[in-house]
């Protein structure tokens, strides 16, 4: 049964949307930086994917150089606000926080980058500039994290870059594809609006690159082109009555709530198939929307779930149920979903079976599969020579992030399959500097 | 149960806990307070001629998630009438007459201090400070630390004042000179009863980075005030005890004074000679009610070691006070980590790469950040153990068998002290140091 009542306002949806990592504020930050051992080669730079050096930029909150602490964490990464909310911390820099290894609370890395970079951003501190110009020209596909991190990057070396964006706002996944608990609408597009400013961005929105022509357009006119865009919409998964009106994808489904947010109608009865973060969210937004039962599926075991154990927790202290080793064998109903109709599953010798005769439904008013993004596999075919892995994922070299045509580069999702912002964040700038270096010869 | 009662020079208090002459004994009724609270006295905030004082008073020196490591002040004596002083602390000692109430003074001339020790005695003082250590504004008028500075200045002052004083006079030197056995005994010369110290130190505790200004800062200007809090304890304490050992001072009452804010600082002090000791900036940061916790503490510190009264330990430490010729050269303790205990910070190894002696390695295998001691390069400075984070992780070993004493003192007395620049007596000979070459292997790769 869901804790929570169906907002019906803004300012409910704020409550019940209450953000998982508020901003701290000064006496928080003091103390809590305070409590820093500064460690030496500290774990947490090393747990970090961009490697922002964390003790120094927690040492100079406490030192009251807090502009400095902002530049600290962009120097490494890109998307330093979006990262310190967003990022699973507790699996990354705290999770490796030598205070762990006391039973001490772990120092509460995000949200003090959060306050370093909020203040940054609320001051609209110059801490970057792009370099004097060099004559080259880049094009960005996509302006998710991956997007934007390679294009300042770029920006900073005195690079030409055009992003070019398929929706009417930049920010990709970072906006759209995050539980609404987690960042609000206003703070992604705050540093975004930042770093446009500073780096002098410039996004082309509306403006989807999909053919062939365009492609060619782009090459012709650029010097390289950086694929950050990520994957695509919910796949199919091939279910009988998948079709019908009220079964949608997880990444659509909270994309929508993002926009909506209380004006989003959550029927009464959700079910939520799949086992990953994104199902997490889905069914922790669906229960924080005031429907009376969220019931998770995953055709699996609890321990086989590829979410995060915080992740499943908050969905549960949100009021979910959860059903383990259940298949969805078909959505049922007439035009409507009226339910999903599973079947038991066990492992045998390592594989997963179904147990004849165990079929089962579970009654829902709203089927949300989130069950793994379709890849851009037609899209990115498109280009000549671009190597695709077994799994649809760009080839890239690991360094350099330059695909198997050389004037492609690729980072973010696309690349490495569906991540988090901060490993886009991290390819999207190792990309630009690879860019730097196959042009500069370098 | 320990009694914790004192007789100090004569002044008698139901513990040894007293409030120094400073902003929380200003008035009766912050020491009535006070004593309800559990003091045992209190030394009257200084009196004689009142001053004006200046708006921003006090600045202290904040240190990672704590305040007042460190404080300093820039008030001067008291800025009320000696009317009203003396009046509320005869009122005082009707409420309190078996706790010990103080009168500090600070006046120029013998007449004054003649009358205004007539005045608190018939107030009911049990004792009387002569406050000759005040670092800022009274000094400029030939007061406070410019009389403690002033051995013979200091004696005179005294003289004059045990002609006349018939309660016990205690005189409170300034640290703000470089040899304190100096003041100390010209105050024993003079004949006072008791010494206390240390007054404030002499400080700048900081420059405001916008205004230019040092803390605390007055209409844009500033001056130096006089420093205290728990970061002067060190320097107080070894004063304490430099007065304490010396043959012409050591049977004078000594009250300790200087970063006293738990029950453990105040039993250092007692260890080094002290019979009360004098507490001010823990109580201006906590209130009177921290005086629960070091009372608390003496008495379970007591209860552990068997005393009955603080005379049973008091100077306990000072024959382990030693200079530094005596200390044995052949004693010998190395580093030892507790790996179960060690959290990887690596504080450690790096304090000891950079900050000592290079005995500290991390072993070459990734994911692992447990350091190892290099005991052959391990010269036992204690520096690993004093940064490590964790509660008695690192922990320092005897590696001598304890049988063999040998100091500086006797080898020069054997003449095997080292005499020439490149002595093959010195004792870094053939102790491991890195090449400079191997500091280049640290540097970071940056492609």
């Amino acid at each position: 049964m869901s804790e929570y009542k169906r907002p019906t306002s803004e300012i409910e949806f704020e409550q019940n949307f209450a953000q998982k990592k508020p901003l701290m504020n000064a006496t928080e930050a003091h103390f809590e930086s305070s409590k820093c051992l500064f460690c030496y080669d500290a774990p947490c730079i090393t747990a970090c994917p961009t490697g922002i050096d964390i003790p120094l930029f927690i040492k100079q909150i406490n030192s009251g150089n807090l502009t400095g602490s902002a530049k600290t964490i962009y120097e490494s990464n890109w998307l330093g606000n979006a990262c310190g909310t967003i990022c699973p911390t507790g699996e990354l820099c705290e999770g490796a926080c030598v205070f762990n290894h006391q039973d001490l609370p772990p120092i509460q890395i995000g949200r003090l980058q959060n306050f370093a970079t909020a203040d940054a951003i609320k001051k609209d501190k110059n801490l970057f500039s792009s370099g004097p110009s060099n004559g080259r020209k880049v094009a960005v596909i996509g302006s998710g994290g991956a997007g934007i991190a390679c294009a300042c990057e770029l920006r900073t070396m005195g690079y030409e870059v055009d992003i070019y964006e398929a929706k009417s706002k930049p920010s990709g996944l970072t906006l759209h594809g995050i539980a609404a608990y987690k960042i609000t609408n206003q703070e992604v597009e705050d540093e975004i609006n930042f770093l446009e400013k500073q780096m002098g961005l410039n996004f082309i929105c509306d403006h989807p690159i999909e053919n062939k022509t365009q492609l060619e357009k782009l090459e012709a006119g650029y010097d390289a082109i950086f694929l950050g865009v990520g994957i695509g919409a919910t796949a199919q998964i091939g279910l009988p009555g998948e079709d019908k009106t009220n079964v949608i994808g997880a990444v659509e489904f909270i994309e929508e709530l993002r926009k909506k947010h209380h004006e989003l109608n959550v029927p009464n009865r959700v079910v939520v198939i799949g086992g990953g973060n994104t199902a997490m969210d889905a069914a922790s937004q669906s229960a924080r929307m005031g429907a009376n039962t969220v019931v998770l599926a995953y055709r699996r075991s609890k321990e086989d779930m590829g979410a995060y154990g915080f992740e499943y927790k908050l969905a549960i202290s949100a009021g979910i149920e959860s059903v383990f080793n259940a298949q969805p064998v078909e959505i049922v109903g007439n035009g409507i979903a009226k339910g999903v109709k599973f079947i038991r599953t066990q492992v045998v010798n390592g594989k997963l079976e179904s147990i004849q005769g165990s079929e089962f439904v579970v009654e829902a008013d709203l089927v949300i599969k989130a069950t793994g993004q379709a890849k851009q596999k037609h899209f990115l075919d498109l280009i000549d020579g671009l190597e695709l892995d077994n799994r649809k994922k760009i080839v890239v070299n690991d360094k350099s992030f330059q695909c198997t045509n050389p004037k492609y580069f690729a980072g973010g999702d696309a690349v490495n399959g569906g991540a988090e912002v901060v490993n886009a964040a991290f390819e999207g700038k190792m990309a630009a500097q690879g860019i730097e270096k196959w042009l500069t010869g370098d | 149960m320990p009694n914790l009662n004192i007789d100090f020079a004569g002044i008698k208090a139901p513990n040894p806990f007293w409030l120094a002459s400073a902003p929380p004994t200003n008035s009766g009724y912050q020491i009535m307070k006070a004593f309800d609270a559990g003091w045992g006295g209190a030394v009257w905030k200084t009196l004689g001629v009142p001053v004006i004082n200046v708006s921003s008073r006090y600045g202290a020196v904040n240190y990672g998630g704590s305040r007042m490591a460190g404080f300093s002040n820039i008030e001067l004596i008291t800025d009320r009438s000696l009317a009203d002083n003396l009046r509320e602390m005869e009122e005082v000692k009707k409420y309190f007459p078996d706790h010990a109430v103080i009168a500090s003074l600070m006046v120029e001339t013998k007449e004054e201090w003649i009358q205004i020790i007539k005045d608190v005695e018939n107030a009911g003082a049990d004792g009387i400070e002569l406050n000759f250590g005040c670092p800022h504004g009274m000094c400029e008028r030939g007061m406070g630390s410019a009389v403690g500075q002033e051995p013979a200045v200091l004696q005179t002052i005294v003289e004059w004042v045990m002609e006349v004083a018939n309660i016990p006079v205690i005189t409170k030197l300034t640290p703000n000179i470089s040899h304190i056995v100096d003041p100390g005994l010209a105050a024993a010369r003079g004949g006072t009863n008791a010494i206390s110290l240390i007054n404030t130190i002499k400080s700048i505790v900081g420059i405001d980075l916008d205004t230019y200004a040092p803390y605390p800062v007055v209409d844009g200007k500033g001056t130096n005030g006089g420093y205290c809090g728990p970061a002067v304890k060190p320097i107080a304490l070894e004063m304490v005890k430099e007065l304490a050992q010396h043959p012409e001072i050591q049977n004078i009452p000594v009250s300790g004074i200087g970063g006293v804010e738990t029950w453990r600082d105040a039993v250092e002090f007692i260890l080094l000679g002290a019979g009360s000791v004098q507490v001010c900036t823990a109580v201006m940061h906590y209130g009177f009610g921290i005086v629960r916790e070091m009372k608390a503490g003496l008495e379970q510190f007591m209860i552990d070691k068997g005393y009955e009264t603080i005379y049973d330990f008091k100077g306990k430490a000072l024959p382990n006070v030693t200079e530094w010729k005596h200390l044995n050269l052949k004693h010998k303790v190395v580093a030892s980590i507790d790996n179960d205990k060690c959290i990887g910070c690596d504080l450690c190894y790096i304090a000891c790469d950079d900050g000592a002696h290079q005995a500290i390695r991390i072993p070459d295998e990734s994911g692992n950040r447990i350091p190892e001691i290099i005991e052959e390069n391990c010269v036992g400075c204690n520096l690993c153990s004093l940064v490590c984070p964790v509660e008695e992780c690192i922990t320092m070993e005897q590696r001598d068998d304890g049988k063999q004493h040998l100091s500086w003192d006797d080898k020069t007395i054997a003449n095997e002290v080292p005499t020439s620049f490149d002595d093959d007596r010195a004792g870094g000979k053939g102790h491991f140091v890195p090449t400079v070459q191997d500091a280049l292997k640290h540097r970071k790769n940056n492609n």
